[in-house]
């Protein structure tokens, strides 16, 4: 099924598209059928900057252990860098 | 089947007058053709559902599938269109039967139309196939495996409104297409369906697959189930067939 649920977020910095690099202003994070990878549902990320036209995006279709291990995984490296580096 | 076709991507007048993008397969000769709106699936106006369309273009019928998301983001690729179109919320109900009617009017004043014309939608677009054909004057309506039809959507997901109150006003009869191993909608839920279209005195008829769940046709998804597939083409087939091609 389409869970239709979308999570949205503002964010700031880079990503890396077909065209190049750009500055990023949004993301959708959401659990829903993936264009491309093998599974019928995926997590999926789409940073975005709709001030740019939809094809600024960068997007990620992640099996749910992989979601899961991203999402450990970005939270060890914040806990491991130095204090005072973290804004 | 007909096989020989032709299919372009044109202009149609959808909700509210505004121009939308749309892609149309017609048969070649001189018809009468019956006509079928094609509603792409959430991830959008793309190469797979094209290629449904020009299906149905082979086996005689023309086919026009609306762009959803043409007005989100137009010229966009279907996947960034499809992700905008996400992020802004979906398409509401009130803008896709508009669109549906707009592309059902194409297909009625087109040369060779014999006037009688049909939705079938996948996946969301079963929802949407329903709730079109309950809303609009067509002439047979397939729904392949909508969720949100009987019961409302899971807790914590943003509310696409069950349809089934709008049964009574069903303008067409309606084929359902389901996989036993699907979770939304489950057996049970489609059963409940067909009970209110019974009680309703609505002409329906329900088919549910064995081992097949969600999306069971997407030939590019892990979720194709091939003999599922084939035989709710050959359901598809004697369904239009009974209804469209008069």
């Amino acid at each position: 099924m389409c869970t239709y649920r979308t999570e949205q977020i503002e964010i700031s910095g880079s990503g890396k598209g077909a065209s190049g690099w750009f500055p990023l202003s949004d993301a959708s994070v959401y659990f829903d059928h993936p264009v491309h990878a093998m599974a019928e549902h995926t997590l999926n990320i789409d940073f975005r900057n709709p001030a740019k036209g939809p094809s600024a995006r960068v997007a990620v279709e992640l099996t749910t252990a992989s979601a899961r291990e991203l999402a450990r995984a970005i939270e060890a490296a914040l806990a491991s860098a130095p204090a005072g580096l973290l804004e | 089947m007909k096989e020989a076709l032709t299919a372009e991507t044109i202009s149609i007048t959808g909700h509210r007058g505004d121009q939308i993008e749309a892609y149309l397969a017609r048969p070649h000769g001189p018809g009468p053709f019956g006509g079928v709106v094609v509603i792409h699936h959430m991830p959008g106006y793309d190469s797979a559902t094209k290629e449904i369309t020009r299906k149905f273009a082979a086996y005689g019928y023309a086919a026009l599938m609306p762009n959803l998301y043409h007005r989100d983001a137009p010229g966009a690729s279907p996947d960034d269109a499809a992700a905008t179109a996400r992020a802004k919320g979906g398409v509401p109900d009130e803008r896709l039967v508009g669109d549906v009617g707009g592309a059902a009017g194409h297909l009625r004043r087109l040369d060779g139309s014999n006037g009688m014309v049909g939705v079938i939608g996948y996946c969301s677009g079963g929802r949407q196939s329903f709730l079109a054909a309950c809303s609009l004057q067509l002439d047979a309506a397939v729904d392949c495996y909508g969720a949100a039809v009987m019961n409302p959507m899971p807790p914590g997901a943003p509310q696409r409104a069950p349809v089934i109150d709008l049964a009574k006003d069903l303008s067409c009869p309606l084929l359902g297409l389901f996989g036993a191993d699907d979770k939304f909608p489950a057996p049970e839920e489609t059963a409940e369906i067909a009970k209110v279209l019974t009680n309703l005195g609505k002409p329906h008829e329900f088919h549910t697959f064995e081992n097949a769940g969600h999306a069971f046709f997407a030939v590019d998804r892990p979720a194709y189930r091939v003999e599922a597939a084939n035989e709710g083409w050959e359901k598809i087939w004697d369904f239009y067939g009974r209804y469209l091609a008069g």
